[in-house]
């Protein structure tokens, strides 16, 4: 069963063969052209009135993540506080998109969020590694839902998508989805173990044909996450879609995006890639901690025109 | 049964070889061959222009199959060749004989010089690409190779002197590296080429690879120097005085002319000609996953 | 509008230490040529940027005889010596990157990003090529003890002002041989600062001389008796005149002349790498770049697609200031060539081929050109046979392997080719088929100092770059 009301690609979906056929028959990516077009687009030189645009914007972008386990839920309270207003000193910096937390302490996030616009989303599906039962991963949908998580940010079984048990995949994108219910569904492709940028096109087309409304790079738990090859491949992927479709869908770099340089070239990527409809935290997000303190910086250096230093913006 | 001095010799018609097929010339003209002392030896065909014309096309029909034939095949269908002319060697000893004067010795020592320097060039066939191609280190993730294909149909003069040593000499490194080829015999001595020819169409060369004229070259050079579907020339048979004019009609198409300045023929013979008709292709292509 | 609107990234033009006058480079000393003095102009605004004292007729003697006097010593000089004379100026070229970069685009047109990322580098990386191979020719299979030809008369062209005199000049004086040089009259002012660069390096006078003239100074160094050997790139038009020039001496020549490269798009290709590798194949440079892949080839399967993905990429190339670092597409090089290019786009429209180009608001003054792409194109369309130069491409269709091979070789010119397909087997077919002197296969206008560049047919003979840039200047 599938969410998706697009008549001709409905039927790709019929069985795993036909999946199969289908996300096989996406055109090939070149590694190599793929990193060539990234770098290229990275040497954009975003200056003044783009660069104080393209940080603010970013700032709204950012899904504030904290998922250790170390956590508490002070520590939850104090990053929503922070995602609520980022700069205590500056009340015209935007409040970022969500925070992101485990399942246990959504309820925690939603309390300290409660009146603000921030959403609440949460990684769920036996986070990071997606190895459990299905039943166990909907319980964990379950319950981040019922405590008020308006994002899930669910993990796809790698290893049967390398295995080519698409349908296997799509079906548990599929069931995570309805257990959603009103939220939205991010889906985690973990980029990083999918190894090739054929089996990135891959995997985003099959999110998108199960219906996730983001496709995500990474959980942030392995050292390699959200490349620009990897981040252009999937960006091309939503833009495709929304050619076939007339849907948009969205598009989450998580994990090692720890810079405003970065940030901004990656807003780059979006905008001439994707396309600036997508320039929108509806439609793109940053899932990231320690960024947003260097977004901060950048913006008090923007607004001054002094550099800023790390004591002055808040550590959590 | 007549003594062999009684028996009247049957006379052979020297003819063109084009396509394949031994025409006369179009034009229905022959021109008189002597010998070394002034003797008559044979009326040859006087080619035409039109004889060119269709020479041309010839050699380019044949491009596309010798050329893309295997090195090996080339080196095969070579080799065979010079099987065939070994056993023809009493005939082109007489032949470079009554050419070219000297002793009966001497023409034999140069048929003799010939085929085995047919026999080396059958043997580059499948060597020169390694010599003269290679891998590239380009800085960049990128598998980068060059190798050298043929220039395509090549026009060639041949040494006026030597009739046949020199014309295997000139012919060789041409077919060995894939080329297709218009030839033009020695003016005056081009009996020797005819019979290659006829060893050349008994052979395994496929029809149309080479293509003799024989005629008048200051008449025929000219055509071969402006036709547009050549791709080079080798003036090695057009003496230094002769070159200029034939080297401004070549530049119409950027033909590529080799015009050397002497050659000894019995000395090795080296790269120089196995490197004029080619053309260095480099390809590129990225190495990912 | 926008939502994100890229403020303007402007390089200081001040880096380029532009001189009100530049002078030419004859027997070690800077001078000011016999010839008439020009103002060379900045493309992008017609405003002149400095003026240049050309070489007259007595320049060329002076050069020429300098060159023959230095040929003695310096092609006596251990290879290993003249060597570590390249390294040098290849180090010198990457100090002094910034500059030649701005002054290339102020003189040029070209962006910023190309002349800093694409120009400069390359230029260094081809005299540190060339330099660690005057030690070994010896080594380099044309012969056990080859020698230098003597006195090299280069004439370079427009598109690549730094990038073509480093071409040319690095392997020449690798090989041991002295140098004329005379860059484009509307392109001299980096070949000049090179030979700052070269003057400063230590190199004894007369083994580079640069002349920057015009036609008649090209003419007068091909027909000099005191020139050994000329290497030519520009069009097929003046290589042709130069090939008769030649005829009947014993000059040595080679020549890089134009192209009309097809880029061949098969319907398994990786389609958005292949919309990349179009851009660049006719965008890099204005298009104006003798390898260019001028002629797009689409299998016609996929030609919509492929069609509607280039549009929309090409509505994010942004065209304008050359020295704004976010500037793709630059201004066209001169009054001429942007008429060139002018009057063959309307022979397209006239001819019935479909024109389109994104929206785009070109500066008001200097020579600017759209991106311009042609559909429902034929073969027997001007644009489709002549060499525009410029941002234009011609797109045809294909059913077939063969169809394509057909006619992507259909041209007189046979410099480069691209191939795009994910099949192997397809790739090395294609590029064994193609008659072309590079083949670009899943990529394109790919260049490197080691490897091999050059054309078939009347794209022109001889080889830059690799040890088979070598074979132009030894005598083996």
């Amino acid at each position: 069963m599938t969410t998706l009301e697009h008549p001709t690609l409905r039927d790709v979906t019929r069985d795993n063969g036909t999946l199969r056929q289908f996300l096989h028959g996406l055109p090939g990516v070149d590694q190599v052209g793929a990193e060539g077009r990234a770098a290229g687009l990275a040497t954009r030189s975003i200056k003044t009135t783009a660069k104080a645009w393209a940080i603010d914007t970013a700032i709204s972008m950012v899904d504030l993540t904290t998922l250790e386990g170390a956590d508490t839920p002070g520590k939850v309270r104090s990053i929503c506080a922070k995602a609520i207003r980022p700069d205590p000193t500056d009340p015209s910096v935007p409040s970022v998109a969500a925070v992101c937390v485990y399942p246990d302490l959504v309820s925690t996030a939603v309390g300290a969020l409660r009146g603000s616009t921030v959403g609440v989303a949460s990684v769920a599906t036996a986070f990071p590694s997606g190895r459990a039962s299905l039943e166990t991963k909907l319980h964990d949908v379950h319950d981040a839902v019922a405590a008020g998580a308006t994002e899930i940010d669910m993990v796809i079984d790698r290893g049967a998508f390398l295995a080519g048990e698409y349908l296997q995949v799509f079906d548990e994108i599929v069931a995570t989805r309805q257990a959603c219910g009103g939220a939205h569904l991010k889906v985690i492709l973990e980029t990083a173990e999918l190894a090739t940028l054929d089996n990135v096109r891959r995997a985003s087309w099959l999110a998108l044909l199960a219906g996730g409304d983001f496709i995500k790079t990474s959980t942030g738990k392995l050292t390699v996450s959200a490349t620009p090859p990897v981040s252009l491949v999937m960006l091309e992927a939503v833009r495709d879609f929304h050619d076939a479709t007339g849907e948009r869908r969205g598009v989450k770099l998580a994990g090692g995006i720890r810079t405003s340089k970065e940030a901004v070239r990656f807003l780059v990527m979006v905008n001439e890639v994707a396309g600036d409809e997508w320039l929108d935290p509806h439609l793109f997000r940053f899932g990231a901690s320690t960024l947003l303190n260097d977004l901060l910086q950048q913006r008090h250096k923007l607004t001054t025109g002094n550099y800023d230093g790390p004591d002055y913006v808040t550590v959590d | 049964m007549p003594d062999e001095a009684e028996r009247l010799r049957i006379r052979k018609t020297y003819k063109l070889y084009v396509g394949g097929a031994f025409p006369r010339s179009e034009s229905g003209r022959s021109y008189p061959v002597l010998d070394a002392s002034g003797e008559l030896l044979a009326h040859a065909a006087q080619a035409s222009r039109k004889d060119v014309r269709d020479a041309v096309v010839a050699a380019r029909k044949a491009f596309a199959g010798w050329a893309g034939a295997t090195a090996y095949n080339r080196g095969q269908v070579l080799y065979r060749v010079a099987e065939m002319l070994d056993g023809r060697r009493e005939q082109f000893t007489a032949e470079v004989h009554a050419a070219e004067g000297g002793s009966a010795r001497s023409a034999g020592a140069q048929v003799d010089a010939a085929i085995d320097r047919w026999v080396h060039y059958a043997g580059w066939a499948d060597k020169y690409a390694q010599v003269a191609g290679g891998t590239n280190p380009v800085a960049g993730p990128y598998f980068n190779f060059s190798i050298p294909e043929p220039t395509g149909v090549v026009a060639v003069v041949a040494p006026q002197e030597s009739s046949m040593l020199g014309l295997v000499s000139v012919l060789g490194p041409v077919l060995a590296t894939g080329n297709t080829v218009v030839v033009l015999a020695s003016e005056t001595r081009p009996l020797p080429a005819v019979s290659l020819a006829e060893v050349l169409a008994t052979s395994d060369l496929p029809g149309g690879v080479v293509n003799l004229l024989t005629g008048y070259t200051a008449e025929l050079a000219p055509w071969l120097a402006g036709h547009r579907d050549v791709n080079a020339m080798d003036l090695t048979g057009v003496t230094a005085n002769d070159r200029a004019p034939l080297q401004v009609k070549a530049a119409d198409n950027v033909k590529r002319v080799f015009a050397p300045a002497s050659t000894d023929w019995s000395a090795e013979p080296g790269l120089a000609r196995l490197g004029a008709f080619v053309e260095t292709k480099t390809v590129w292509h990225p190495i990912g996953v | 509008m926008a939502r994100f609107e890229y403020a303007p990234a402007p390089e200081s033009r001040e880096i380029a230490r532009l001189k009100p006058s530049y002078q030419i480079f004859v027997d070690g000393a800077f001078r000011d040529g016999s010839g008439d003095a020009i103002k060379t102009i900045n493309p992008a605004d017609e405003s002149p940027l400095a003026e240049v004292a050309e070489a007259g007729p007595s320049d060329v003697d002076d050069a020429v005889r300098a060159a023959r006097r230095a040929f003695e010593t310096w092609s006596a000089l251990p290879g290993a010596e003249r060597g570590k004379y390249l390294f040098r100026i290849a180090r010198a070229i990457q100090e002094r990157g910034r500059e030649l970069a701005v002054l290339e685009s102020l003189d040029n047109g070209k962006p910023i990003r190309e002349s800093r990322d694409v120009d400069v580098p390359l230029a260094a990386a081809h005299f540190f090529y060339y330099a660690g191979w005057a030690d070994k020719l010896g080594y380099a299979g044309l012969g056990p003890a080859p020698r230098p030809i003597g006195v090299a008369g280069q004439i370079i062209p427009w598109n690549f002002p730094l990038l073509m005199a480093a071409w040319k000049l690095a392997p020449a004086l690798a090989c041991g041989n002295t140098v004329v040089l005379k860059p484009a009259e509307t392109t001299p002012l980096t070949a000049l600062v090179l030979a700052e660069i070269i003057a400063e390096a230590g190199l004894p006078p007369g083994v580079v001389n640069v002349l920057a003239g015009g036609p008649a100074i090209g003419q007068a160094i091909v027909e000099h008796d005191g020139v050994d050997k000329i290497a030519f790139t520009g069009s097929t038009d003046v290589g042709k005149i130069i090939q008769r020039t030649l005829a009947g001496t014993s000059k040595r020549l080679s020549l890089e002349l134009g192209g009309k490269a097809a880029n061949i798009i098969f319907d398994d290709a990786p389609i958005d790498q292949a919309v990349e590798g179009i851009v660049n194949g006719i965008f890099f440079n204005q298009g104006q770049v003798c390898c260019a892949g001028s002629r797009l080839l689409v299998q016609e399967s996929v030609a919509e697609e492929v069609v509607t993905s280039l549009r929309r990429r090409l509505t994010t190339l942004r065209v304008g200031d050359p020295l704004d670092k976010n500037t793709d597409v630059g201004a066209i090089n001169s009054a001429e060539q942007l008429a060139r290019i002018r009057e063959l786009t309307e022979s397209g429209v006239s001819e019935g081929a479909t024109r389109w180009s994104p929206p785009c608001d070109l500066p008001e003054r200097g020579y600017w050109f759209v991106p311009t792409v042609f559909t429902n194109v034929s073969q027997a369309h001007r644009i489709a046979r002549e060499e525009i130069f410029g941002p234009v491409l011609s797109v045809l269709t294909f059913r077939t392997p063969a169809e394509a091979i057909e006619k992507a070789n259909n041209t007189p010119y046979g410099l480069s080719a691209g191939v795009w397909t994910e099949k192997g087997s397809r790739i090395l077919s294609m590029a064994s088929k193609l008659r072309a002197g590079v083949v670009w296969a899943n990529t394109f206008n790919r260049f490197d100092p080691s490897s091999p560049f050059g054309g078939y047919k009347e794209s022109g003979f001889g080889r830059e770059g690799g040890r088979h840039g070598l074979e132009a200047y030894l005598d083996a």
